[in-house]
């Protein structure tokens, strides 16, 4: 019996101790981790300069300008506190619309984003269109602009 | 009832492929593991049999 | 003393045997149940959704099968570890019989997401926190299998396979809350303890019914595979040679 619960506490002890490192591991990686970073972070400067990084946020209201060449897209990424102008030659997923959550593929030219990837992120809420459409209503007459995901 | 017709339900809004995409594999891989289970359950009988019948039984409580 | 627990070792896996035999009808019963219920629900009755419309359904497949696929993980390394800790057979047994459908959820949870990331995100893969992190887990469980057979001596391999199973398992919760530590393309979750849900009762539901599915049918699976394993294990007990001769 004693020797049996010897071996539990030590698997107990050892996996722990696993846990322990990894978090430590994962911790040191943190930032390889980073899927994209926000506009507020790039502004930091915290996001690389002398490769391609992802950013992700908003979509600006009202920031969507297409070329009459009809594949190149400007509009500008938002988290409420900064923005960046984000240029794409390309098609834009389905989901891609105004106030709606993106994450964009590239580099940063000067201060505009040339991004060569652009994916919609969509938030984690289901609902049919008529409830989607009460609660914009009501929202509007709130004036609060929630962003969908904020990491960390 | 959010279809007005079988063709419409079919059609997915336009998502089809990557619907039905998701529930036919889905439906492949649980059929084939109940298959594959049966196939294990036969051949573990089999070589059950065989031990029960060419091979030794085991008597000695402690050698288990 | 000694006699008695050497008795309960030997009877055991034959216990189990029987007893699993009279449940598993009843578990693939409630599973295929479940399963209609799931998808008339999910299908008929939840409405469109206001962004990805039809796209969406994809998550009545999805989310069971994720879910399962990590809790799989945590059951099995629990048997793992029962089984280092008290030399118990069963729980080995345990452990080998849930991966093979451990690793097949899993498989469904990453091929309905690139089918639904595609129409949605845009892209069928991406390198984020949560994609990856299940990506292992799939490779946990292939490794977990893949050593398993590899060893020829069952109490080696069992040994070495709750090992993976042991250190593999720091991996759900990384799973798990990524989309809360790190910035992820994956969206977070929808059902939590920590918060209402964002769904739509009807889908919610039809979310539920489907992931009790997901439930009876591992039951039903693991229970079966046990058996064989059993079988195969204990071919040389005097209860297997019992059995066979008064079925034969």
């Amino acid at each position: 019996m004693k020797t049996r619960h010897k071996k539990l506490i030590l698997i107990g002890v050892a996996v722990i101790g696993l846990g322990v490192v990894a978090t430590l591991v994962l911790n040191a990686f943190r930032s390889n981790l980073v899927f994209f970073f926000t506009p507020t972070q790039v502004v930091k400067g915290e996001a690389p300069l002398d490769r391609a990084f992802r950013v992700g946020g908003l979509v600006e209201n009202g920031s969507l300008r297409r070329e009459p060449d009809g594949v190149t897209a400007h509009f500008r990424i938002t988290d409420t506190a900064q923005t960046i102008p984000v240029t794409y030659k390309g098609l834009l997923p389905d989901l891609f619309k105004e106030g709606k959550g993106v994450v964009a593929q590239g580099r940063l030219n000067n201060s505009e984003f040339v991004a060569d990837q652009v994916l919609a992120k969509h938030d984690e809420n289901y609902m049919p269109p008529e409830a989607a459409s009460a609660l914009e209503k009501a929202q509007k007459t709130q004036k609060t602009l929630v962003l969908p995901q904020e990491g960390k | 009832m959010n279809w007005n017709s079988w063709p419409e339900f079919f059609y997915m809004g336009g998502y089809a492929l990557y619907v039905w995409g998701s529930f036919a594999v889905t439906a492949i891989l649980v059929a084939g593991e109940i298959v594959m289970l049966r196939l294990h359950r036969k051949k573990a009988l089999e070589l059950a049999l065989n031990t029960v019948k060419y091979g030794k039984v085991k008597n000695d409580e402690n050698e288990a | 003393m000694i006699n008695r627990f050497n008795k309960y070792r030997y009877a055991s896996p034959a216990t189990f045997y029987h007893f699993a035999g009279r449940l598993i009808p009843w578990f693939y019963g409630a599973a295929a149940l479940f399963c209609v219920a799931g998808l008339y629900i999910g299908l008929f009755l939840a409405p469109t959704d206001f962004q990805q419309s039809e796209a969406y359904r994809i998550i009545f497949i999805h989310v069971p099968a994720a879910w399962m696929s990590m809790f799989i993980y945590v059951v099995m390394a629990c048997w793992a570890a029962l089984g280092l800790a008290f030399n118990t057979r069963m729980s080995f047994m345990m452990a080998s019989a849930l991966a093979p459908t451990g690793a097949m959820l899993t498989f469904v949870s990453l091929w309905t997401g690139a089918l639904w990331g595609k129409p949605t995100w845009g892209a069928w893969w991406v390198w984020d926190a949560r994609l990856t992190s299940e990506l292992i887990l799939f490779f946990l469980y292939l490794g977990f299998m893949a050593l398993q057979s590899a060893i020829d001596d069952p109490r080696r391999a069992d040994r070495a396979g709750a090992l993976i199973a042991l250190v593999g398992v720091v991996n759900v919760p990384i799973i798990y809350f990524s989309v809360r530590w790190w910035n992820t393309l994956h969206q977070g979750a929808s059902v939590s303890m920590t918060k209402a849900p964002s769904m739509a009762s009807i889908m919610l539901v039809g979310m539920l019914v489907m992931a009790l599915a997901a439930w009876m049918y591992t039951i039903a699976a693991a229970l079966s595979r046990a058996r064989c394993i059993i079988l195969e294990r204990e071919r040389n007990a005097q209860w297997v040679a019992q059995m066979l001769e008064a079925d034969a």
